[in-house]
């Protein structure tokens, strides 16, 4: 039986709860002028101004109080100090996506202050307090946290602020409803009085908690859907941002590791002397599957470690290569149990009235997340508590990682977030955190473990590698008569929940993307082969969408041509049903020129989701020249998210994930071979960079939708663009990723004139002047596109 | 005729058992003692520690990863492969119950302990060269070092070349059947450079082109040849290919550094045999080599086509941050790749960024259009222990395309060594398979 | 001892003559704003100016800086060209983790020092061995342009 698939399948969701449409509907359901009870969903408590003794934590460690905290603290969000500072104190981690600015500017808009009024802390890890209302633990990732956030800090902000305006409409003897609030200030209307925010501090705080909150009608926003400078760019542009990797402590001490470089290996032996004899090395800690040497700094570190001759035990994993994992995920996809994910319609009519049948086989690999801040952790064990400094995107998880390992209260596990640089999915695992607790719990005094970027690379958790079998009927048409497609690969929800996931029960990660497109078929039939890994898998940027979507995608494109069609109008025929789909693939069409003409071996592809919430199209151009390689010429995005809370993070997560995916689709694969992993650093893994990114437009749709996620969507996107475009450009369709650029070399290309090589645009435009360029949609292209890996 | 018929039996039969003889006649093993004034207990470990690093004896005989002198380094040859065995003084796997003659005469003739003739890959044509003191010397060290158990795999190499007798003929022709002779006609500094270059550092193992029967083909000494797909370059003294035009000081510095200012850095074996061995020398060693080499006379010329341009007119158009701008309007592939992953340390005007070793002007390598070891360098990188810490160039192959490498050398040996080169994805698909 | 020149104030430091100088800045003088990536000069994210010309200060031997003064992104914005540049990213909001962006300010400031209206293509020379992993790399490109408008 199908089951029902769920949107974002981070963390802990609970199957078939909270898809994307349901909850759409749910938090329609108020329209506009929206008045809503103050507790909401499950967590009520957790997200809602109220009076929990807990709420007094501050958190944050250095800062603003924490228990001593005097002023205004309606709930866990909000802060205002009796000399009018107001805190924010924000539940989800900064990472590059912009959302201290965006859920500051949810409580600001209903608190009636200024971003340039408010000062912002991370939240402390609490699930009580904050929970994350979609992921159901308190944890930034799957493009949930506006989603979450949305109604509950505006709640929070409007609370506040009618509290506040309650104290000073009480002071004045004059009913509240005389009052107004703006930029932190109460005015009493008629008299023209005013009281700063900071004055009722007092009064506020003996306010009732109003039950219901009526938030603003969406046309009254003064800064949601705006654009609004970032809070956090300042101190990033003159190096004052502190991430976990900046923690400074009077006598801490600076770690560097090396991990067991087989899987799963241990420490057999070493002898620790030659480390101890590097000048500014202070201690040599053994793990069971790891050396650490401490210094009074990283030089001293790993100067001390590279001297270390370490005897490894190599364990059962030896053998493990991808070379082999990928064979066995193509004996699981033919020969394994498939767990079903949705089947909708009559399957097996619809491959009997195909007029004919297209399928493909697309392979996806290992991922690393490659964040630009390695690894790191700070800890400090001591007798009766343990204090962390880390960057993460789940706290609570690090605190009873911590917690569990030095046998201390969760309560005496004191965390200290930090912004990251960088999260992508890795620093959701505590892998890193619990390696720097079991260092520090063996010295007296603070240790910040660093990762070198090799061993950041090589003890990642990856994103799985996949195999997927997809297949779909065409009618006489050419449109599809039925579209199935089996997902092979490991379950990262399983290597994720610490009780792992039961064989037989579906992981919707696995399945996302797939099971749920944007289009419309007569039938649909996904399942999922569940196959392990003999390596830890751990989520990425884009999830289950950034894996199906590219062979969804691609394989659209594969119908269409095997159709005879435009891969635009094939779509827009499939998306009758689905008009916000439907507008953004125009939009990024039309913005595109799609069907213009293009010069020789240059081509567009378009690409199409609705993952997180979120309609996204992307137009990508590209050219390749007769050496193979691939020049980026254009990207047109068009993009509905609903309502944008701030357009300029809008755009800029869809740039900035779209080229994340790009560096993928091009280039990245973590390989093993011997139990190890084969890449270092970025000279073998290596990232896309400034002059291969052509100019990048985009384009939003406005929307009264409540919002969707984005952070990752544009992820989602590259992978399948590109493909499309490459094809477009060369009929070479590519099935593996990262896509290999040998198999694009024209063949009898003169390699000596490689020296010459102009820039493969203007070598194209001196080839477009000479002859009649194609089409990118050229239907008299040699169809090469079933010709290999036909199954 | 009878008699001319047996006669000829005879002399057939004489030559079976000559032969037989040949190959079959167990090795002597003469007795060795020390001479006299050899040094004894640490100073002779000291001087042996000295030789062994001067003999570079560690860079083949670790494995990589491996521990030190433990063995198990593959030599790869098109007719198997050969493992450099483990020389710690392990009893069982080692050499710890060898005897001093046993040594010497492994050293100086190519045999084994139980007799076996070695094969050349062990450079004993050049350590036949060393002073029986010398190698009683290295000895003494190599017992001083902590005994690894470690097998050497065994070799695998086929039929006939697996048949060690057949060595016999090889060293017939090509091993040295005495110690290394001062040239009384030459100084002291030029005697003992040339002890260091021939009978420690084996310098023409690799410099020296061999000749069919993998002989060193010293009519054409130090002139250059090519080694597990590097190049070991001329270092003859001509003035267009070899090191006729370097300053003593360049050489010296090449040698203890690797790099010499406005001659580019090592990389490759050359990287390796600095890093564990000639950094260690002294400065006098150093100077007698320089000497020596001095005294080799010049092998071949090079044309303007592949002699090195010490002065190339891309470099003074560019500056340390950006090339010419004929080159940036063209925006090649290879200058796009230079300036994604080169360009920080090497810097367009080749004066090297962060640190010397990163300049490419005068470079051989980004002069050489073949780019042999430039594609080799960009393939693997390069590791270069010096004494002021180790400097190093991450390897490229993994991440980089056939012609993308391709493009990147031919805009390296055209912008460095303003040179036309040609190197095809072909080129580097090759270069890869070593 | 070394003695170093670093924004405009003398600091003697006891470290080894081949520590990086980005280690040196980091964990001895506790400016924290030049980042580690790599180690190995692929990323950028360590770039600082030593006589205003950008180094990759992980593979920099600190006994190589000698007495020429060095200048860190915690003092770049009191360069004209850094100050530029700064008030770019801020109009532009280039920012996304900005993990990366300490070298990218360096980067570009040292650009916009020696070339004041650089061409795409100089742009693509000098900030190419940069990387930015959130994919910031269009606006840079439209920061660099603005700043050099100012």
């Amino acid at each position: 039986m199908a089951k029902k698939i769920s949107g974002p399948s981070y963390g802990l969701l609970e199957p078939g709860d909270l898809s994307v449409t349901s909850r759409r509907r749910f938090l329609q359901g108020g329209g506009a002028g929206l008045l809503m009870g103050f507790v909401w969903l499950r967590n009520g408590k957790a997200w809602a101004a109220g009076e929990e003794p807990s709420l007094k934590v501050i958190g944050g460690g250095d800062n603003n109080g924490g228990n001593t905290f005097q002023g205004f603290q309606p709930g866990g969000f909000i802060r205002i100090a009796g000399d009018g500072k107001i805190t924010f104190i924000i539940p989800n981690t900064e990472m590059g996506q912009g959302i201290y600015t965006g859920e500051s500017m949810l409580i600001a808009e209903e608190l009636e202050v200024g971003l340039d009024q408010i000062t912002v802390i991370p939240a402390p890890p609490n699930e009580q307090l904050y929970q994350q209302p979609i992921l159901k633990s308190q944890a930034t990732g799957g493009s949930t946290s506006i989603r979450g956030a949305w109604i509950p800090l505006r709640q929070a902000g409007a609370a506040a602020r009618t509290m506040l305006v309650a104290a000073a409409a009480a002071r004045w003897g004059v009913p509240a409803g005389e009052c107004t609030a703006e930029r932190a200030v109460v005015k009493h209307g008629p008299t023209g009085r005013t009281l700063g925010y900071g004055e009722l501090v007092d009064d506020a705080s003996k306010q009732t908690v109003p039950a219901d909150i009526v938030l603003k009608d969406p046309k009254d926003f003064k800064l949601v859907g705006k654009p609004a400078k970032r809070i956090d760019t300042p101190s990033k542009v003159n190096g004052s941002a502190l991430y976990g990797i900046d923690v400074r402590l009077p006598g801490m001490k600076i770690a560097a590791v090396e991990v067991c470089p087989v899987v799963d290996g241990k420490l057999k032996d070493v002898d620790t002397r030659p480390a101890r004899a590097v000048p500014g090395v202070v201690d040599v800690v053994k793990l069971d599957n790891a050396v650490a040497v401490i210094g009074d700094h990283f030089w001293a570190a790993r100067q001390g470690l590279a001297a270390l001759d370490i005897n490894w035990d190599n364990g059962s994993k030896e053998n493990v290569s991808t070379q082999r994992i990928v064979e066995d995920l193509k004996t699981a996809s033919e020969v394994g149990k498939p767990v079903m994910g949705r089947t909708v319609g009559d399957v097996a009519a619809g491959f009997r009235n195909a007029a004919k049948t297209v399928e493909a086989v697309y392979q996806l690999p290992f991922l690393a997340h490659a964040t630009m801040e390695p690894i790191n952790t700070t800890v400090h064990v001591r007798p009766d508590a343990c204090e962390i400094w880390v960057g993460t995107q789940a706290p609570t998880a690090v605190q009873k990682a911590a917690a569990d390992l030095t046998g201390l209260p969760v309560e005496k596990v004191i965390v200290n977030n930090y912004m990251i640089g960088g999260g992508f999915g890795r620093r959701l695992i505590a892998d890193s955190i619990v390696q720097a607790v079991n260092i520090a719990k063996q010295v007296s005094y603070p240790v910040k473990v660093i990762w070198t970027r090799e061993q950041d690379i090589k003890h990642d958790l990856f994103r799985p590698a996949y195999y997927d079998h997809i297949k779909a009927g065409l009618g006489a048409d050419g449109m599809p008569t039925v579209f199935t497609d089996r997902v092979t690969g490991g379950s990262v929800l399983g290597s994720y929940l610490p009780k792992g996931l039961p064989e037989g029960v579906l992981d919707t990660d696995a399945i996302e993307g797939a099971a749920e497109t944007p289009y419309d078929f007569p039938a649909t039939q996904v399942d999922w082969v569940r196959k392990d890994p003999p390596i830890k898998v751990n989520w990425w940027r884009g999830v289950g969408p950034t894996h199906n979507v590219f062979v969804v995608e691609s394989f659209i494109d594969e119908m269409a041509q095997a159709a005879g069609k435009d891969p635009v109008e094939y779509r827009r025929a499939l998306l009758g049903k689905n008009p916000r789909a439907l507008a953004v693939l125009n939009l990024a069409a039309e913005k595109a020129g799609w069907g213009e003409k293009l010069p020789d071996r240059t081509g567009r592809g378009i690409s199409l989701h609705d993952s997180f919430g979120s309609y996204l199209a992307v137009v990508l151009e590209t050219s390749v020249s007769p050496a193979g390689e691939v020049k980026l010429r254009r990207i047109t995005a068009a993009v509905d998210c609903g309502i944008n809370i701030n357009p300029n993070s809008v755009k800029a997560q869809v740039e900035g994930g779209f080229v994340f995916g790009l560096s993928a689709a091009l280039y990245n694969g973590i390989t093993l071979a011997n139990g190890q992993v084969e890449q270092n650093n970025f000279n073998d893994y290596r990232q896309i960079r400034i002059n291969e990114i052509p100019p990048f437009e985009v384009h939003i749709v406005a929307s009264g939708e409540n919002p969707g996620g984005l952070g990752e969507s544009g992820t989602v996107s590259a992978a399948p663009s590109l493909g499309n475009a490459i094809f477009a450009a060369t009929g070479v369709r590519l099935r593996t990723l990262p896509f290999d650029r040998e198999e694009l070399r024209q063949k009898g290309s003169d390699g000596s004139v490689l020296s010459m090589v102009a820039p493969v645009g203007l070598a194209v435009a001196g080839l477009a002047s000479s002859d009649g360029a194609k089409t990118s949609s050229d239907p008299a292209r040699p169809d090469l596109s079933l010709s290999s890996e036909m199954v | 005729m009878k008699r001319w018929g047996l006669a000829l039996l005879a002399v057939i039969v004489i030559l079976i058992v000559a032969v037989g003889a040949f190959l079959f006649i167990p090795h002597r093993l003469e007795e060795v003692s020390a001479p006299q004034g050899m040094p004894t207990g640490q100073a002779l470990v000291q001087r042996g520690e000295y030789l062994a690093r001067a003999a570079d004896c560690v860079a083949c005989h670790t494995a990589p990863g491996g521990k030190q002198y433990a063995g198990g380094l593959p030599f790869k040859l098109p007719v198997g492969t050969i493992y450099a065995p483990n020389i710690t003084p392990d009893k069982r796997s080692g050499i710890g119950d060898w005897s001093d003659a046993e040594f010497v005469r492994a050293m100086h003739h190519g045999v084994g302990k139980n007799g076996e003739d070695l094969y050349p890959a062990f450079p004993y044509a050049s350590y036949a060269l060393m002073t029986t003191e010398d190698a009683l010397a290295v000895k003494a060290y190599l017992f001083t070092l902590a005994p690894v158990q470690a097998d050497t795999p065994a070799n695998t190499l086929k039929f006939p070349f697996d048949q060690r007798r057949l060595m016999r003929f090889w060293k017939l022709l090509f091993l040295p059947g005495h110690r290394f002779q001062p040239d009384n006609g030459k100084s002291p500094d030029v005697n003992r450079g040339a002890y260091l270059v021939e009978a420690l550092a084996h310098c023409g193992e690799c410099h020296t082109p061999r000749n069919f029967m993998y002989g060193l083909d010293n009519a054409h000494k130090f002139a250059g040849a090519v080694t597990e797909g590097w190049k070991a370059y001329n270092i003859t003294s001509s003035k267009t290919a070899g090191l006729g035009d370097w300053s003593d000081q360049q050489v010296a510095d090449y040698l203890s550094t690797g790099h010499a200012d406005k001659r580019g850095s090592a990389a490759g074996n050359m990287g390796e045999a600095v890093s564990l061995s000639l950094r260690h020398l002294t400065p006098d060693d150093i100077r007698s080599m320089v000497a020596y080499l001095r005294t080799i006379p010049s092998q071949g010329t090079a044309t303007t086509e592949s002699a090195v341009d010490l002065d190339p007119p891309a470099l003074k158009a560019s500056t340390p941050y950006s090339p010419t701008p004929d080159e940036l309007q063209d925006a090649s592939l290879g200058l796009q790749i230079f300036q994604s992953a080169c360009a920080s340390c090497h810097a367009w005007n080749g004066e090297g960024l962060q640190s010397p070793h990163a300049a490419l002007i005068g470079s051989q390598t980004a002069n050489d259009p073949e780019g042999t070891n430039l594609i080799q360098v960009i393939l693997r990188g390069a590791k270069l222990e010096t004494n002021q810490g180790t400097i190093a160039m991450p390897a490229f192959g993994k991440a980089y395309s056939d012609a993308e490498i391709a493009a990147v050398s031919n805009y390296v040996i055209a912008h460095f060594g303003n040179k036309k080169p040609a190197i095809t994805p072909e080129d580097v698909a090759k270069a890869r398979a070593f | 001892m070394i003695s170093l020149k670093i924004n405009g104030q003398s600091h003697d430091v006891d470290v080894p003559g081949d520590m990086p100088l980005l280690w040196v800045l980091r964990d001895v003088v506790g400016l924290t704003g030049t980042k580690f990536g790599c180690g190995i000069a692929q990323c950028g994210a360590c770039t600082v100016h030593i006589d205003g010309k950008p180094v990759r200060s992980c593979v920099m031997n600190v006994s190589a800086v000698g007495d020429r003064p060095i200048t860190t992104v915690e003092a770049v914005g009191e360069t004209p060209a850094g100050k530029k540049v700064q008030e770019a990213w801020l109009d532009l909001e280039v920012v996304q983790c900005g993990y990366c962006q300490s070298g990218q300010v360096m980067s570009a400031t040292a650009l916009l020092t020696r070339n004041p209206r650089p061409s795409d293509a100089d742009i693509d020379a000098a900030m190419a061995g940069n990387i930015c992993r959130c994919g910031t790399y269009p606006r840079i490109r439209a920061a660099i342009k603005k700043a050099a408008e100012v």
